[in-house]
């Protein structure tokens, strides 16, 4: 339970909104519950529509409207590299193509140690540093640009070894 | 001259409270509540001549003005969704600069009278939204955000609403809708946000480049602002560029400043010493402009570029040289606005859906002209029907690349050049 695991998140998402205006609070809530295994269980979203009384379809469709939130478990990384018209321009293709080779995975797919899930998304406003990627992780973020295939690779093989302590 | 919106480049930790002010940070908030009335602020920012700066160009002392008065509360709401194919302009100002942009926030909610502010960053800008927290938390502390300020009756509250990955919230209902709890899908106007906005309230929703620009304004004058740029785009712009260039960044340049002069002075000239091709003046939205003398030597100002049949927009310049054919940029372009299209309005969800099987035939060499009209008549049906900009901006590219550059639709499989 979301309220019982992160009462102090809970509270602060809470104050940022009039308090008749509490479903304002749903996709704030949304991250919260993506928080610990990277995608959004039902048992989530039915929670978070009584919290904020409003229906688990109301709260469903948020989640399939928005490409950051997630129903299905992946990687433990989400590696999205942005392969839009600037990107492009500077080789986001290729560099995906190859990154892809090196993996041994296509687009879409996850590594075999479920560590790395590919994809390729549309402009994360970082044209000018291409080729460019975030990783969206369960509890964030970070953008990784002007990279090379070999320095994406150093960083596989570094998540690769902090992931196996995690786990 | 020393940079006016990305001061971070002439002065470091300008991203820290303490330096911020001793630059004369906070200043033209203060003055702004203690010496001048909400109506003054707005009229100076009328006079100043500042536009939109985050596409629509539309004045944004005009804007403020349509905020009735006897509708309450009041909110603005800071447009951080940034997410147009060749826009990185507000990413740096929020990140590097970000209290200049946060005074501004504080000025447009004195000036049109809201106590509460919200700053909407697209989900991607996680980071951001987590820095921007901390310099809100820094400004409670120091006084600037909360009640009675300055000893006045005035008080404000910023917070920040994560989005998660829908260009469409950059459009201003959607965005409201989403902040609300839903989808972003637009709204049906009118009415405007100004009157029926957030929660349906009366509301502001500003660019994060038009806020910055706000205390430059209040601190130094509607004429001095008005004496930068050109007679119809008052001031300084950020100009991004990318694509085919050795130097692609942000540039903050005067209004007015030719393509030619960013492209190969500030931009370092085009990749590979290729002839630049192209053009596309305001992101993934824009028009295709041919990239002849005429326009290399056109001054980047509103009217001049709309004389280039093509949009000023958020000022993203994306540079396409020769070796690319203009059927495979578009194939690009319909595949992000098919992807973002928020399927609310028919000729949108069915049109780039349409457009997207075609430029695909195009691309494998099947039927290339037929396929190529059956394009263009599509994109063409799409105009003027669409519910909001993002389907009318779906077309742009389209209906420009098939007219200006028809050489580009003969070739045969593969689609021709592609990067």
């Amino acid at each position: 339970m979301l309220s019982e695991k992160y009462p102090e998140e809970v509270r602060k998402i809470f104050a940022k909104y009039p308090p008749e205006q509490k479903r304002s609070a749903v996709m704030p809530l949304l991250y919260l519950a993506q928080r610990d295994d990277g995608y959004i269980t039902k048992a989530a979203i039915e929670e978070i529509a009584r919290m904020l009384e409003i229906t688990s379809t109301e709260v469903a469709e948020i989640v399939g409207f928005y490409t950051l939130y997630h129903d299905e478990k992946a990687g433990r990384y989400r590696m999205q590299v942005c392969t839009d018209l600037p990107c492009a321009l500077r080789g986001a293709d290729r560099f995906l193509e190859e990154l892809c080779g090196n993996l041994g995975v296509k687009v879409g797919e996850t590594t075999p140690d479920g560590l790395i899930t590919i994809e390729a998304v549309m402009c994360l406003a970082a044209c000018d540093k291409a080729p460019m990627f975030q990783v969206q992780a369960a509890d964030g973020i970070s953008y990784h640009e002007n990279m090379t295939v070999d320095r994406t690779m150093e960083l596989v093989a570094a998540l690769r070894k902090s992931g196996k302590e995690v786990k | 001259m020393a940079h006016l919106l990305l001061r971070h480049r002439d002065i470091p930790d300008i991203d820290r409270l303490d330096v911020y002010q001793k630059n004369g940070g906070f200043e033209a908030f203060r003055k702004a509540v203690t010496k001048m009335k909400p109506q003054e602020v707005t009229d100076a920012v009328r006079a100043s001549g500042l536009r939109g700066r985050g596409g629509a160009g539309f004045p944004t002392g005009v804007k403020w003005s349509f905020i009735p008065g006897d509708i309450w509360p009041h909110y603005v709401v800071a447009n951080a969704d940034e997410s147009e194919p060749g826009t990185f302009k507000d990413r740096e100002l929020m990140e590097r600069n970000p209290f200049q942009f946060l005074e501004g926030v504080a000025i447009a909610a004195y000036a049109t009278g809201a106590n509460a502010a919200y700053v909407y960053l697209r989900g991607e800008f996680w980071p951001v939204a987590t820095s921007l927290d901390g310099k809100i938390a820094d400004m409670e502390k120091a006084g600037l955000l909360g009640d009675g300020l300055f000893g006045t009756g005035f008080g404000l509250r910023i917070f920040t609403h994560l989005g998660a990955g829908a260009y469409i919230c950059g459009e201003e209902t959607a965005l409201l809708e989403s902040i609300e709890g839903k989808r972003g899908q637009p709204r049906i106007r009118p009415p405007f946000p100004a009157v029926y906005g957030l929660y349906g309230k009366p509301t502001v929703v500003n660019n994060v480049e038009t806020l910055t620009n706000l205390p430059l304004i209040v601190e130094k004058g509607a004429d001095w602002y008005k004496s930068l740029g050109t007679a119809d785009s008052a001031g300084v712009k950020i100009f991004s560029l990318s694509g085919h260039v050795n130097k692609p960044g942000n540039y903050e340049l005067p209004f007015g400043t030719t393509y030619r002069d960013l492209i190969y002075n500030h931009g370092g000239g085009v990749t590979g010493d290729r002839p630049v091709k192209a053009i596309m003046s305001a992101g993934a939205s824009s028009a295709m402009i041919v990239a002849d003398a005429r326009a290399l030597d056109t001054p980047m100002d509103y009217a001049s570029v709309r004389g280039l049949g093509a949009d000023l927009g958020s000022a993203s310049v994306i540079v396409i040289n020769d070796s690319i054919d203009l059927d495979w940029v578009i194939n690009k372009t319909i595949h992000f606005f098919k992807h973002e299209s928020c399927g609310k309005c028919t000729p949108c969800r069915e049109g780039c859906y349409w457009m997207m099987h075609l430029i695909e035939r195009i691309g494998r060499g099947e039927e290339v002209q037929a396929s190529t009209e059956l394009l263009h008549d599509v994109a063409r049906q799409m105009q003027n029907k669409c519910l909001c900009p993002l389907g009318e901006f779906s077309t742009m590219a389209v209906t420009t690349a098939i007219e200006r550059f028809p050489a580009d639709f003969k070739t045969s499989p593969a689609g021709g050049s592609h990067a």
